[in-house]
This record gives structure tokens, sequence and C-alpha cells, in this order.
């Protein structure tokens, strides 16, 4: 064999090589851009966060809590997972220069695999094109909010695409094959080999065609398909479905707590303590450093790993933005709209730190304000309809809380209402002008 | 009706099973301390062993944390959790969801760590335990629809004790197209009570008090004063205040024994 004979298997080598260290960059990335975030500790409970991540990342519950797109999903996700099974074939058939490699290792099985395969391309295809018509035909409401315009919008429907080609490539593959198996029996290469209950229906294309009419056919179909998902991996950092592989950290990281339960800020607590009794040990609760943390988050930064982790995360779908009620009726605020500027802002400067050498140059640019305004802050009820409609488990409330913390203790900026009424706890000890002398009034009129 | 303040309590040498922890609402607003007489009713009535805080308690911090004050809400944490562990406080109970909230899930690590259940949990316990008990039928075959407060379901799962009562009353539980854990708030929540909403095209109340008129119900159930009041305001606004009562559970149960 000479040299030329291995060029197919350099080429795959180098086109995996180069797929695996662009994503490891990526992934590196997105790794150095979430550590920008408040270390928090979410390693208690490991029982429970494993079952939380296979109940909602692997189960879908949440996810088929709305039928048809939890139904729809669950197919494209299944089809997925198992043709990625397909793929360990194709990637040693690659390398190896072999074709159907595992074959003769399975025997019946393997035709079953290849059957199975085919089955779901089909109904990944089917769900893939309903799921297009959904966002391009009925248009769906959640997918056309102000949010979605642009970039989001396109991304959502390029990956449609992606798939409806990537799936028909793999049947075009199966059929030609099989095309080869039954007219040419003989031919070097092509061995007897798969189950092909779907691609059987492309025959008819390929009669009368000369074998290395066939051979170019499946050839193209292979080579397109396998570049294709090496390019799709690479895709994925610039779009919402990093989810695939983000769901399952962010739902074993999830919040475990009753939903109403918000985080006590152990710095204020220090603080407070020390107002009430002036006795207290300054140092006592890990206060050795006198520096000064700022309240609340205005910028990514002042976010923990999780929220960031969450906003990479974000498939985008707006189930959130669908249930809360302050978007429902019309208020500027959109739940999805926070997790989407949260990853922007972070991309953003993640890319200035790049250009940078590593460290952060101010671009007079800031999450609050300049992505996210108070107007949106201040709509929220605090309901909790976006963290329970969430299929993959984000809290976009934490955000919104932070960054009205922010807001109110470090820039004083709360509406004027709600000063009126924190004046009125702070003097009454009720969010009204009553004087605490009458609370027990009522008792009076039984 | 004689309503005992842990102070008076203490002087006596007595220490009541449960602190009724009243709330602001139900302890200043006219509409909420109907609902407050009601329940403390029903407690004398089922034979309860309580006692209120009176002058002594204040506002739990819940609006104050809401809205990005967390400083305020932690002085009146621990300014409440400090009275209360004086008193030895084990249980509470509450009318408010937002108290019930605060007090349970945000007090604890503050030192403040209480047994705290929802009125509606305690009469449905009071029902079953058969000290108390409904004889009248004066809900018997109404629709009635429940509205969830957010910060008794979605924020801590509590939606089956409310529906229990209603159930006990005879009555016909209609539900509304978004309940439970996919119920929509009725705008109260994160201290939007005490400011104007933002900009939009309507009022969440309004919406919420739509969707409660889907069912044609006879009557709305609440479980929190604030949404007693946000709905009670949506159903002025659509003139039916006069034919569709918005009413406390406890209210319900009070109005069937004829207390
Ligand atoms: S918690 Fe806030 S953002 Fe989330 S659904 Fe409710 S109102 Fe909307
Ligand atoms: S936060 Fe969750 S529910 Fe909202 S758009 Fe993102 S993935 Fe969907």
């Amino acid at each position: 064999m000479t040299m030329i004979d291995y060029l197919p298997n350099i080429v795959f080598a180098i086109g995996l090589g180069v797929a695996i260290y662009f994503f490891s960059g990526n992934v590196k990335k997105i790794m150095r851009n979430i550590r920008l975030g408040k270390t928090v500790d979410r390693n208690d409970q490991k029982a429970e966060r494993w079952k939380n991540m296979a109940r909602i990342a692997l189960g879908q519950s949440k996810m088929v809590r709305r039928p048809i797109a939890g139904f729809l999903h669950v197919i494209v996700y299944v089809g997925f997972v198992l043709i990625n099974i397909e793929l360990l074939e194709i990637v040693v058939d690659g390398l190896l220069g072999t074709h159907r490699v595992f074959a003769p290792f399975l025997g019946d099985f393997y035709n079953i695999l290849i059957g199975s395969f085919e089955v779901f391309a089909a109904l990944v295809l089917v769900a893939v094109i309903l799921f297009w018509t959904r966002r391009n035909v009925v248009r769906i409401q959640r997918f056309s909010k102000a949010e979605m315009k642009g970039w989001p919008k396109l991304d959502a429907d390029l990956i449609l695409y992606f798939e409806i080609v990537l799936m028909s490539l793999f049947l075009t593959m199966n059929g030609a094959d099989l095309a080869i198996q039954q007219n040419f029996p003989n031919a070097e290469h092509y061995q007897q080999a798969g189950a092909f209950p779907v691609s059987q229906w492309l025959l008819p294309w390929f009669t009368g065609m000369e074998l290395t009419t066939l051979i170019a056919i499946e050839r193209t179909a292979w080579w397109l398909h396998i570049f294709g998902i090496f390019g799709f991996l690479n895709y994925l950092y610039y779009s919402k479905h990093l989810h695939i592989l983000l769901a399952f950290p962010n739902t074993y990281f999830a919040n475990l707590s009753p939903k109403g339960r918000f985080e006590n800020n152990a710095s204020v607590t220090n603080e407070v303590k020390l107002m009430l009794d002036p006795n207290a040990d300054p140092f006592a609760a890990g206060g050795e450093t006198e520096e000064v943390e700022s309240f609340g988050a205005a910028e990514v930064t002042d976010l923990t790993q999780i929220q960031l982790l969450n906003a990479y995360t974000c498939t985008e779908c707006g189930r959130c933005t669908s249930e809360c009620p302050a978007n429902q009726t019309g208020k500027k605020l959109s739940p999805r709209k926070i997790m989407m500027d949260t990853r922007d802002r972070l991309t953003e400067v993640g890319n200035n730190m790049d250009k940078n050498n590593g460290s952060f140059a101010d671009d007079g640019k800031k999450l609050l304000g300049d992505y996210i305004t108070a107007e949106e802050l201040w709509a929220c009820t605090s309901c909790n309809a976006c963290v329970q409609a969430c299929p993959v488990d984000i809290d976009p409330l934490s955000i919104i809380m932070q960054m009205r913390q922010y807001l109110v203790m470090e820039e004083s900026k709360a509406p004027s209402d709600l000063n009126n009424m924190m004046s009125n706890i702070e003097n009454n000890g009720a969010p009204w002008p009553f004087n605490q002398q009458d609370r027990v009034n009522w008792a009076q009129e039984l | 009706m004689k309503v005992a303040t842990l102070a008076e309590c203490l002087a006596e040498g007595r220490s009541p099973e449960i602190l009724f922890w009243v709330g602001c609402a139900g302890s200043f607003d006219e509409r909420a301390k109907k609902i407050t007489k009601a329940f403390v009713k029903l407690l004398h009535n089922a034979g309860v062993d309580f006692a209120v805080l009176g002058a002594e308690e204040s506002c739990t911090g819940d609006p104050a944390k809401r809205s990005g004050n967390e400083f305020l809400f932690q002085m009146q944490a621990m300014t409440n959790i400090e009275v209360m562990n004086a008193y030895e406080v084990k249980k509470i109970v509450t009318t408010c969801p937002h108290c019930f909230n605060t007090l349970k899930n945000e007090y604890p690590e503050l030192g403040g760590n209480y047994q705290v259940v929802h009125h509606t949990q305690l009469l449905r316990d009071l029902l079953n335990e058969g000290k108390l008990t409904i004889a009248d039928g004066s809900f018997k075959g109404k629709r009635i629809t429940f509205h969830d407060p957010c910060y008794l379901g979605r924020a801590n799962g509590v939606y089956e004790a409310p529906r229990e009562l209603i159930r006990k009353l005879d009555a016909e539980l209609v539900e509304m197209k978004s309940c439970k854990s996919r119920g929509l708030c009725c705008g109260a929540g994160g201290a939007q009570m005490f400011k104007e909403p933002e900009p939009g095209n309507k009022d969440i109340n309004i919406e919420r008090t739509e969707q409660a008129l889907e069912t044609q119900p006879d009557l709305i159930a609440a479980g929190c004063p604030f949404c007693n009041t946000m709905l009670s305001d949506g159903v002025k606004n659509k003139e039916k205040e006069d034919v569709l009562p918005v009413m406390d559970i406890a209210e319900m149960i009070a109005t069937a024994k004829d207390l």
C-alpha cells in the first residue's frame, strides 16, 4: 500500500483532531468564564443531586409537562443519543479504513442496532420538521418575543436545518450501501451487514446505477455526515444547543431547597449582629477580611458560578417567559432575556479578557443597566413560575433578586413607593404607617 | 373572647402550644383583619392552646428582602427571633403565606428554628383529628375555585391542604386553567403590593381574576391576605363584587360553623 491508500485515514484523523482541538478550546473557555463567578457550595446531598439529574436531564421529566413539545423533544433526544453509538463505529471505520467494523462482532444484534438507528433517524426527521413548523408556520408566541430576534431565531432554525441534513445524509449513506450490498454482492469492502427498514425505500433512486456511482454517493454522504457532526460539535459554543451537554451539570447543581427560600447574605448577617449586640465579636463568623464586599450583583462577576452555568445552559425555550405573570401582562420583564443577557455579557467579558492577555479591560459596560434594566427587575413578583417551568432547572429569579439588592443597597435606587414601605418597616415594624402598639387592636372587635 | 399575648402567658406562668403569627396585613388591613378574627374563632372553637405576640410582633422582613434590602430584612428577622427565642416558641401558625415562607425557610439560618405551618394545614389537621367539625352545609354544591398563593404553592409545595378543606365543605372545587404548580400569581408578591406596577398592557390581578371567572365560580377561595386584596380588586374591576365573594378558607369554615 502506498501513502495514497492511507489518504482517507489521514484526512479523517486530521478532521477528528481539529474538531477535538477546537472543541476542547471552547470547553476551556466556558469553564474559565464560569469560574469568573463566585463559588457556592453545592456539593451536599449527593444522592439527591444525582437523582435530580437522572430525573430532569436524563429522564426529561420537566420537558414532558408540555406534552407536544415534550414528546417531540424526547424523540430527538433519544435519536441523538442512539445515533451517537453509531458515531463510535463511524470514527473507528474512519481511522482504520474499515467499513461497518462492528458488524462481524455483533452479528444479528448489529442489524437490530442499525435498524433502530434508521427508525429513529426517520422519527427525528419528522420531529424536527414539526419543530420547524411550530416556529415558522404556527408561530408559537414564546418563540417570537422581542429577545428572540436576530441570532437567537437564526440559531434555532439553523440547528433544525442541520439536523434535517444530517439525518438525510445518514439515510442516503445507508440506502446507497444497501443498493451496493444487493446489486453488487461481491463489491470489495462492502459486506452484507445491517438492516435498513427506512432507507430501503430509497432503493428506487439507485436502480441502474454503476457500482462506482453508488460508492461515490455512499462515500460522499458518509464524509459529509461525519464532518457535519464535527462542525456541530464546534457550533455548540455559539448556540443555545450547549444545553445538550450542560443540562447534566446544571440539574446536578440545581437548588434543592424550597423555592421560597432566598439566600441570606452572610456579610449582612455579621453587620446586623454587630448592630444588635455591640459586644459581638466582629471576627467571629469569618469576618476576618476588612475588605467590604459589594452587595448584590451589577455584573456577571458578581453572580455565582451556578448562575453563570445556568446562563450557558439556557435553551431559550421561553417556557419561563410564557409562564411569567409580568410578561403575560405586557411588562418588559422576560426571565428568558435575563438568562440570555447574562450569557451574552459573560461571553463579552470572556472575549475581552482573551484580547487583553487574560485580564479584563474596562469597556464601560455592565450587565445591570446596559443589558438588564431596572424596569425589568422591578416588574418581578418573585412568584417562581419561571423556576418551576424551566425544563433544565434554571433559576432566573435568583439573578433578579441579586440585582435588586445591588440597586437598593449599593445605589439606593428603589422605587419611591418601596422606599416608603421600607421606612415604615424601619419605624413601625410594618409596611404601612401604623403604630406597632396597635397590632392587636383587632382582638377588641371579637 | 380574649386573645392572650405571650407576655401575658409568661406572667401567668403558661406557655401556649402555638404562636399565632398574625402578620402585618392581618393586624392592620381592614379586609385581612376579618380573616384574622375568623381564624381566631376557629382556634377557640377547636380548643387550641395559642397566643399572639401582640405589640411585640414586627414585620418578618419579607417585603424588604424581596425589594433587595437584605439589611433591613435581617434586622427585622433577628429582632423577631430574639423575641420568639426568649419565649421559647416551638410552633407557629400563620394566615399569611409570605410570613409562613420567611419564618419557615429564612429564619432558621439566622437562629430561629420553629415548626411553621400555614393556617390551612393546621385547620386540616384539626378537622382530621376531630377537634373541629363542619356540620352546616352553607357551601354545599357551590362552585368554588381556589387561587394558589405563590409562597404557599410553588415556594413550599403546599397544594392539598386548602383543597382538602374546600372538599370538606361539600363544595365543588373547580380548577382554573393555571393552577397548583402552574398557578398564576395574583400580582402582589415580591413587594409589588406596595408599589405601582411597571408599564404593561394589563394588571396581573385582572388577568388572574379573568382566569377565575372562566370557571364560573360562586366564590373565589384564597389563602393569603394579599391575594385576597388583589382578587377582590379584580372582581370589583369586573363589577362582580355583589355576586362573587372572595373569601379566605378560614372565613369560609367560620361561616359554615356560624361563628
Ligand atoms: S419570579 Fe419574576 S421573572 Fe419569574 S415568572 Fe415570576 S414574575 Fe416572572
Ligand atoms: S431559563 Fe429555562 S425555561 Fe427559560 S428559556 Fe432558558 S431553558 Fe427555557
